[in-house]
């Protein structure tokens, strides 16, 4: 499927960061309907300085800061996309999705199907994730799975710049609920990005980062460079492939498969809590369609089921990194 | 214009022919669930029926509504057709949601009718959505939501009322308060006697109005209406009133006593509605009775549509999921329906 080729294309260098913002400021120029809202993402230009000054270019009706009301504007954002608006909300950190969540899980995910496929559902989420900041357990939660479990609604969670732009174009074109997680620790990552305004990477398609022959790491987000790294200091001992999963639901089999039948051994390295999540769905997935393929225990790197604390050295013991993965790589090579 | 104008002859005509097929509807949908046709649960209207009539008919036709788990009565005063309503309730493939969505989930988003919903509170925040839409592309419409009492208690209401007043928004949450959440009266749910006192706290006008009188809550909405279209933002209405029936059929009803049910019914809206009628000259008791029959022929249409409709295929289940087609879905069915036969494509 697909892969990082992006050499045939116009690039420019830019953060996670400055992709995300050029990317909302190109499909709200290109489309009316798309309009921002979420809290203070207006003046103070948002807790992570996301949207910056998207409200001077297009106004505070399309850049809307809400009250502090979760469950009041995820159901707006859901009743207006019902109607025949594009919104793309932000909820500050992922761990304020709790209280948003009836609106999500019981309208947004379930009105198309309950409605005999009737109402379009176009909107998309965008959240930050993640551990590394201090910022303790309630500032620092990847929820992901959570999401990509609900059906109904689909999800993204970008491991590199570029991707943040394909993911995002697709995600606020698509008339599904689509979320988007942003790990807050890449924030200032940077990469080669298409210039191209209509570059989309279609939901559903990981990316083969960098080709390797023993060992695959399908990795997400953060984790993505840090695989890279991992991979680029073992080149020589083990020749690591790695896979930005950048889908999670739905979920692109195909180039996981792909690649373990080329190298035989799978390490999954996500942020999230180890038990029945992305690692899981991904080693469910590569034992239904690889099984005869695998030549070693699929290994899996991620939070050993813990809230992530606030104490550095606490913090920096429950987070994956890519020490951990390398140990994985190491375990099976 | 309003959708029926209350103020002629024939808009009264045409609000009492709705709440009479509202009536003959719900009557006729609980007797066929109590009789095993009807699958799921069934909530009923019955008594209600001023509310829904009164508010829909200020309303235009583009408008939108949202609904709660008890949506017939909303549904046909917003002007939807009861056959495929009916064949929803049957969970035939001919139902406004292709049998997917049941009697708690009827939608017409073409009608402007956003759906009855199995979540107590969830209205208003996509009422305040809908809002949202017609606020940002300045369209002449307005949304509104309709919640119980009970669900004045959901957090959801509240966030969706702070911030439809905090942004002027064109939408009306009218509470039908018929002084039951299930079995818990009213008065054990909240601290306020009416519920309109709500409206204080989001600075927006509260009022409290006679539920079972169709034209005084038409004229709460038509002012509310006028309100929001001006952009001064959203009212909170309150509509007094009482359901006949239980909370759902089949309710033992062992909350209340018989001669407060009795009491309510001697103030029957449709009733009521009618006599006032008569004295005007513009009712007798002959063009009752026709209204009557030709509401019960209208149900007994859809009666029979819905019985005479298609059953879905079982594989329909995996349809409308997504805009876009998803391999999972496919996959999975595939694999997991008994006979292997699952819906084509998404071949792995
Ligand atoms: C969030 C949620 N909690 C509980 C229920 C169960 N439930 C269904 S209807 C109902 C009572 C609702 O009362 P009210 O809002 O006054 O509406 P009414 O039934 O009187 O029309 C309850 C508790 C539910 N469907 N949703």
């Amino acid at each position: 499927m697909a892969s990082a080729g992006l050499e045939a294309e116009q690039t420019e260098e830019m953060t996670v960061r400055e992709a995300i913002r050029e990317t909302l400021r190109e499909e709200m120029d290109r489309d009316e309907d798309v309009f921002l809202m979420g809290e203070d993402i207006a003046t103070m230009g948002g807790v992570l300085d996301v949207t910056g000054e998207l409200h001077k270019q297009f106004g505070k009706d399309r850049v809307r800061d809400t009250p502090i009301g979760e469950s009041g504007f995820m159901g707006a954002a859901t009743g207006a996309a019902a109607t025949g608006s594009r919104p793309v909300v932000e909820i500050m950190f992922s761990d304020f999705l709790g209280v948003a969540m009836e609106q999500v899980m019981n309208q947004m995910a379930k009105m198309r199907y309950m409605f005999g496929g009737k109402t379009e559902m176009p909107v998309t989420v965008r959240t930050t994730e993640g551990g590394g900041m201090g910022a303790a357990s309630q500032h620092s939660g990847t929820v992901h799975a959570w999401i990509a479990h609900f059906p109904g609604l689909l999800a993204v969670a970008p491991g590199t710049p570029a991707a943040a732009k394909g993911l995002l174009k697709s995600a606020i074109r698509s008339d599904d609920p689509v979320f988007f997680f942003e790990n807050k620790m890449i924030y200032e990552q940077s990469g080669e990005v298409p210039t191209d305004e209509d570059f989309t990477i279609p939901l559903g398609e990981a990316s083969v980062e960098r080709e390797g022959e023993d060992v695959t790491v399908v990795a997400t987000q953060r984790l993505v460079g840090e695989s890279l790294s991992v991979a680029d200091e073992l080149d020589g001992e083990t020749d690591v492939e790695v896979i930005d999963l950048r889908s999670l639901y739905p979920l692109d089999t195909d180039t996981i498969v792909e690649s373990l039948n080329k190298t035989g051994r799978l390490v999954v390295a996500d942020e999230s809590p180890l038990s029945y999540g992305v690692h899981a769905e991904v080693m469910a997935r590569a034992v239904e369609n690889a099984f005869y393929s695998l030549d070693a225990p699929i290994q899996r790197v991620g939070v050993p089921d813990t809230h992530i604390p606030f104490s550095p050295p606490l913090e920096g013991e429950v987070l994956p990194d890519g020490e951990k993965v390398r140990d994985a790589i190491e375990r099976i090579a | 214009m309003p959708s029926i104008d209350l103020e002629t002859e024939t808009g009264r005509k045409e609000a009492l022919r709705r709440m009479l097929t509202i009536r003959w509807f719900d009557t006729t949908a609980g007797e066929r669930f109590a009789d095993g046709e009807i699958p799921g649960f069934v909530h009923l209207y019955i008594g209600e029926e001023a509310v829904g009539v009164g508010a829909c008919a200020a309303l235009e036709e583009d408008d939108y509504i949202t609904s709660t788990h008890r949506g017939h009565g909303h549904c046909i005063a917003k002007g939807l057709d009861p056959k495929p309503m009916m064949a929803e309730l049957y969970g035939k493939r001919e139902g406004y949601c292709n049998g997917k969505g049941g009697s708690m989930h009827i939608a017409d988003v073409d009608a402007g009718m956003l759906g009855a919903n199995g979540i107590v509170g969830a209205g208003p925040p996509l009422g305040t959505g809908a809002a949202l839409t017609i606020d940002r592309k300045g369209e002449d419409r307005v949304a509104l939501s309709f919640l119980g009492d009970g669900a004045v208690a959901q957090g959801q209401v509240h966030s969706a009322a702070n911030l439809a007043a905090t942004w002027d928004l064109p939408v009306i949450f009218l509470v039908e308060n018929n002084h039951y959440g299930e079995g818990t009266p009213v008065e054990e749910q909240h601290n306020v006697e009416n519920l309109s006192a709500t409206a204080g706290a989001y600075n927006v006008p509260g009022i409290t109005v006679d539920g079972m009188d169709v034209t005084a809550v038409n004229e709460a909405v038509l002012e509310a209406r006028e309100r929001a279209r001006a952009g001064d933002g959203p009212t909170f209405i309150e509509a007094e009133t009482y359901r006949f029936h239980g909370h759902f059929e089949g309710d033992e009803e062992l909350y209340r006593e018989d001669d407060e049910v009795e009491r309510w019914e001697a103030r029957d809206p449709i009733d009521s509605f009618a006599e006032r009628l008569m004295d005007r000259g513009e009712l007798t008791d002959e063009g009752f009775e026709e209204l009557t029959t030709e509401a019960k022929a209208t149900i007994e249409e859809a009666l029979e549509y819905a019985r005479s409709a298609e059953e879905p295929t079982p594989e329909e289940a995996y349809d409308d999921m997504f805009a876009v087609e998803v391999p999972e879905i496919t996959s999975f069915a595939q694999q997991l329906r008994a006979d292997g036969s699952g819906p084509k494509g998404g071949e792995r």
